[in-house]
């Protein structure tokens, strides 16, 4: 289990715990938590489900597999700290992990 | 205006199967997709990825999946409308009047939305300013390729089409890539081209750069990048290019009266019917208690939707169940000689 918080572009907060397993997008879509789309769900194959990680925690995060940097790519306004958030697995190393959700998804 | 029992809206897999399973009872279709081809997700996502789901096939690609279904649907003639959104709905009598972004229409008793997670639309720049250019001097697609003759194009994206373009047009314009990362997911040889090109000065690429402003009076005329560190770079440009792929947007079906719910349709799992009599929904387009989004899914959901189309389409009949393994009527239909 880990508290996993998220800041939506309108500075709403959501910290909620999310079982280990699950995606961090699947921890926002089980909570209604607006801005994640996840369209294609969880194939790393849209990038519907793109939120802006914390600086903290980029080093702390498993590193990007092929193709997601590629995906990222089409998402809005990526920057450096750009996850997919279909690609971060909860487990207790992610407790605390606070993650910032763009204004819109494409 | 097209007069046939059924409309599929959308080409993907479970449209596609739906179209067979109409065919088998009887009943005409038509489909509309707003892609170029059939195949949807399977084939504008991962062409190339092996399913390994689909019952009876251990392993097989998005595209030939898309392959075997148009063979297998080939014995109805199945009408279909690409490049095409369906835009308006009426109800006339007991049909429905549809009419489709390209001015098609369509007489029809029933109408199967298999929209998967809606029409595919290109992803465009954040950048507000774009809009205004976009159509004039700032594509998503390029229909024309002459206009660009000895111009000044900026294109933006680090894939196939991004690349394939610049190598392309850097033979008769003067060329910007502009990406935001070193790496580009398209083609290995595309982007050694590129490099070379670059090299050669037959055409300029900057990574780490993305949109920060576009300016001009009626068209574009300069386009303002920005570094990842902060530093801005002005361009001069006649066109902007943006290739960022495609996003599914849900669209008019937001208008149609039907109870949506996270850009699903509800339905019953009876017929796979929504709230509105004669208008039906199947694969990752529909919702219902314990929905998968599974190809197999939408199959099955097609099969029960091309039933619940029948009492619209013809009224008057009664429809029987029939295996196509015995049923003369079903052979016949298939095209199968004895």
């Amino acid at each position: 289990m880990a508290k996993i918080t998220y800041y939506t572009h309108d500075n709403k907060t959501y910290t909620i715990d999310v079982q280990n397993g699950l995606t961090v997008m699947e921890g926002a879509i089980q909570n209604d938590i607006p801005g994640i789309d996840a369209d294609c769900g969880g194939g790393m194959a849209c990038a519907t489900c793109h939120v802006y990680v914390k600086e903290e925690w980029l080093n702390k995060l498993p590193t990007k597999e092929d193709g997601e940097e590629d995906m990222l790519d089409m998402a809005f306004e990526p920057k450096n700290n750009s996850r997919l958030s279909c690609q971060l697995i909860v487990s207790d190393e992610l407790d605390g992990l606070e993650v910032n959700i763009p204004s819109k998804q494409g | 205006m097209n007069k046939t029992d059924v409309l599929i809206i959308g080409a993907g897999p479970t449209g596609l199967f739906c179209a067979h399973q109409l065919g088998i009872i009887g009943l005409s279709c038509e489909i509309v997709d707003n892609l170029d081809k059939a195949g949807g997700q399977c084939i504008e996502l991962y062409p190339d990825k092996p399913i390994y789901d689909i019952p009876a096939v251990p392993e097989c690609t998005g595209e030939e999946l898309t392959n075997n279904l148009l063979q297998q649907i080939k014995p109805f003639n199945v009408k279909f409308n690409l490049n095409e959104r369906v835009e308006e709905l009426k109800k006339n009598q007991n049909r429905w009047h549809v009419k489709t972004s390209g001015g098609v229409e369509f007489d029809v008793a029933a109408i199967v939305i298999a929209g998967g997670v809606g029409s595919f639309e290109p992803r465009k720049f954040s950048v507000k300013e774009s809009e205004k250019f976009e159509g004039n001097s700032l594509f998503y697609s390029i229909k024309d390729k002459s206009i660009f003759k000895d111009k000044t194009i900026s294109i933006f994206g680090g894939g196939d089409s991004a690349l394939d373009w610049a190598i392309e047009l850097s033979n008769t314009s003067k060329v910007n890539l502009i990406h935001r990362r070193d790496g580009f997911s398209g083609a290995e040889a595309s982007v050694q081209k590129v490099k070379d090109l670059n090299d050669q000065g037959k055409l300029n690429l900057f990574t780490k750069y993305q949109m920060d402003s576009v300016s001009g009076d009626k068209q574009i005329e300069t386009v303002k990048i920005k570094h990842d560190e902060g530093e801005i770079k002005e361009i001069k440009s006649d066109y902007v290019l943006g290739f960022f792929g495609l996003i599914m947007q849900l669209g008019p079906i937001l208008d149609w009266g039907l109870n949506i719910n996270k850009k699903t349709v509800e339905v019953n799992t009876e017929n796979f019917e929504t709230n509105v009599s004669g208008i039906f929904a199947i694969g990752d387009i529909c919702s219902y208690p314990g929905k998968l989004k599974l190809i197999l899914s939408g199959f099955h959901e097609g099969a029960l939707a091309a039933r619940g189309c029948f009492k619209y389409a013809k009224p008057d009949e009664k429809l029987r169940f029939e295996f196509t393994t015995t049923s003369k009527a079903a052979q016949e239909r298939l095209g199968i000689k004895k």
